[in-house]
């Protein structure tokens, strides 16, 4: 600054100010340091403990690391030839895992939106329940889709329908968390002012609410299909069908076909790269929309 | 030392500034009036780099700092400083944090993301946040201010950055007549004891008319009044907002002052005459 003309009366005043916030600063400081140190200690303790209780150990098993997807890519591109093939061949089964993940995430989030409005705080119908729907959503979200789908396929016996359900429970609790999460920060001041003429409680929500979080749901939505998507591809491992059970027999064949294994690798890549092209084309229309 | 030529930032189909000239000489306080995007905005995000110009030139000491890129851009923002409607604070830090941000670009970037700033640093944000007469706020956290103080915190950021010209974007617009006064005076303080350039838009006809030394008229994007604060009469400003007889200023201004001056009373007794 070049001239910082200040009366002289309150210099005592200031040279107190300037001294705490010093004071301030060094104490802020070390704790950061501290913390640093913490968080050092307790990276290279954890891995520590990690290695030593790991079979093979870290540092000897990081050069095998590549070995699988060098052994898949290797003999894919030996079997270029049959690759289009096998892509060809995957194709049903990848619409049973895609079907099973859309039917699982749109039932998932109707009872997500469900669970969300019921357990917000100054949204909830009957606000004296508000911990018992976010305790069915937490109960929901703990219980892994595999444990769910061993399960009902045990009662129902193998097949899609046990790895819809398994992974509809799921999203109804994870969507269940986001969503109501989203309707923390929505604007309370159209919800009053729908109840000053006298709207019912779901009419507040339907026309209050749901056009102030519906881009944050799709959104959120469309992301959790493709993680639904990889779900049903593992349930596929335990006998629930589609591409996941293809891309099983591909493997535990081991040499041999591992050029099917490569392009199932391939359609699930291309999946996903497709839908996410998708829902962020549609969640930019949506949030810039208007212009 | 300011040469603005032929500016023109184009949105879509709509042109939000149309080939805007002007230049100045000094360290001026210029205000730019105009209603609700007439393009004084866009053209001072233009100055600060904030909004990239479609054509034209801003030539600050014969640099043309809109043909910056990268660092070099940065570099100019840092000696550009930048005034907002909203403060634009980062709110969970502390006061004194928020106005050494004025000078990050000049350090590196790892000691400033953990929040280490040197003894001098500190102290030149203290002594800048006395000399704005809110030192004692130097700890909290810049969101328990009220909206005045944060403004002061603001300026003092930008003080910070010692900059050749002050951005200004409706510093005022936020705030209470009181509030109001005191950024203002804040502002021309700054501009009459150091020596810099502050380019302010205004929304107000009275605070152009008692603080600057210039006042650029603005509609539509392009340039339709350029003189001094006397110059600006009643029928220059209905001009500049595209308003009609009924318009009266004296019916929105916000002077903490009772509209006592003769151009008050001359728009308030046309008012009487008109009603």
């Amino acid at each position: 600054m070049t001239d910082m003309t200040r009366p002289a009366h309150d210099l005592t005043g200031l040279d107190a100010i300037r001294h705490d916030y010093l004071r301030m600063t060094r104490q802020r400081q070390l704790y950061t340091g501290v913390l640093i140190l913490v968080f050092i200690v307790l990276m290279v303790a954890g891995f520590d403990t990690a290695d030593s209780r790991n079979a093979g150990g870290f540092w000897e098993g990081l050069n095998q690391i590549f070995d699988f997807p060098a052994d898949v890519i290797s003999e894919a591109i030996e079997k270029a030839a049959n690759l289009p093939g096998h892509i060809m061949g995957a194709l049903p089964a990848l619409i049973e895992t895609i079907n099973i993940a859309a039917v699982a995430t749109l039932i998932g989030c109707g009872f997500g939106t469900l669970f969300a409005v019921l357990g917000t705080r100054g949204l909830a119908l009957w606000p004296a329940l508000i911990p018992v729907f976010r305790r069915i959503t937490d109960i929901l979200r703990a219980i892994p889709e595999v444990v769910i789908a061993l399960v009902l396929i045990f009662v129902m016996g193998g097949g899609p329908v046990p790895a819809m359900v398994a992974i509809a429970l799921h999203t109804a609790g994870a969507m269940g968390k986001l969503f109501s999460e989203v309707n923390e920060n929505v604007d309370l001041r159209p919800v009053e002012g729908l109840a000053s003429v006298g709207a019912n409680w779901s009419l507040r929500i339907w026309l209050g609410v749901f056009p102030q979080v519906l881009p944050n749901y799709l959104s959120y939505g469309l992301m959790r299909l493709e993680v639904n998507i990889r779900a049903s591809a593992i349930l596929g491992f335990v006998g629930a069908g589609g591409i996941g059970y293809e891309l099983r027999n591909a493997m535990t064949f081991g040499q041999g076909r591992f050029d099917e294994a490569a392009a199932i690798f391939i359609v699930l890549f291309v999946t996903i790269v497709v839908v996410d092209q998708i829902s962020s084309a549609v969640r930019h229309k949506l949030t810039h929309g208007g212009q | 030392m300011l040469q603005v030529e032929n500016v023109t930032r184009v949105f879509g189909q709509k042109r939000a500034v149309d080939n805007l000239s002007f230049s100045v000489d000094g360290p001026q306080f210029v205000g730019i009036i105009g209603r609700s995007g007439a393009g004084k905005s866009t053209f001072l995000r233009m100055m600060n780099r904030l909004t990239d110009a479609t054509s034209g030139r801003i030539l600050v000491d014969g640099r043309d700092i809109l043909a910056l890129k990268g660092a070099e851009a940065r570099g100019w923002q840092s000696h550009c400083a930048m005034i907002f409607q909203q403060f634009n604070l980062v709110p969970r830090l502390d006061v004194a944090s928020n106005v050494m941000h004025g000078v990050l670009n000049r350090r590196s970037t790892l000691r400033t993301m953990f929040n280490v700033w040197s003894r001098e640093d500190i102290l030149r944000a203290l002594d800048i946040l006395d000399r704005l007469g809110i030192a004692e706020q130097a700890p909290k956290r810049a969101e328990a201010l009220s909206g005045g103080q944060q403004q002061r915190v603001a300026i003092a950021r930008a003080l910070m950055q010692d900059p050749q010209i002050i951005l200004a974007d409706e510093p005022i617009a936020s705030l209470d007549p009181m509030n109001a006064q005191i950024v203002m005076d804040t502002l021309k303080r700054i501009n009459v004891e150091d020596g810099r350039m502050v380019i302010a838009n205004l929304h107000t006809l009275d605070t152009a008319r008692q603080y600057c030394d210039r006042v650029i008229g603005m509609r539509d994007g392009r340039m339709v009044f350029d003189g001094t604060p006397a110059q600006l009469t009643t029928d220059v400003a209905r001009e500049i907002y595209g308003a009609d007889d009924s318009f009266n200023e004296a019916a929105t201004s916000t002077s903490i002052n009772r509209p006592d001056d003769s151009a008050a009373v001359a728009a308030l007794r046309e008012a009487a005459s008109l009603a």
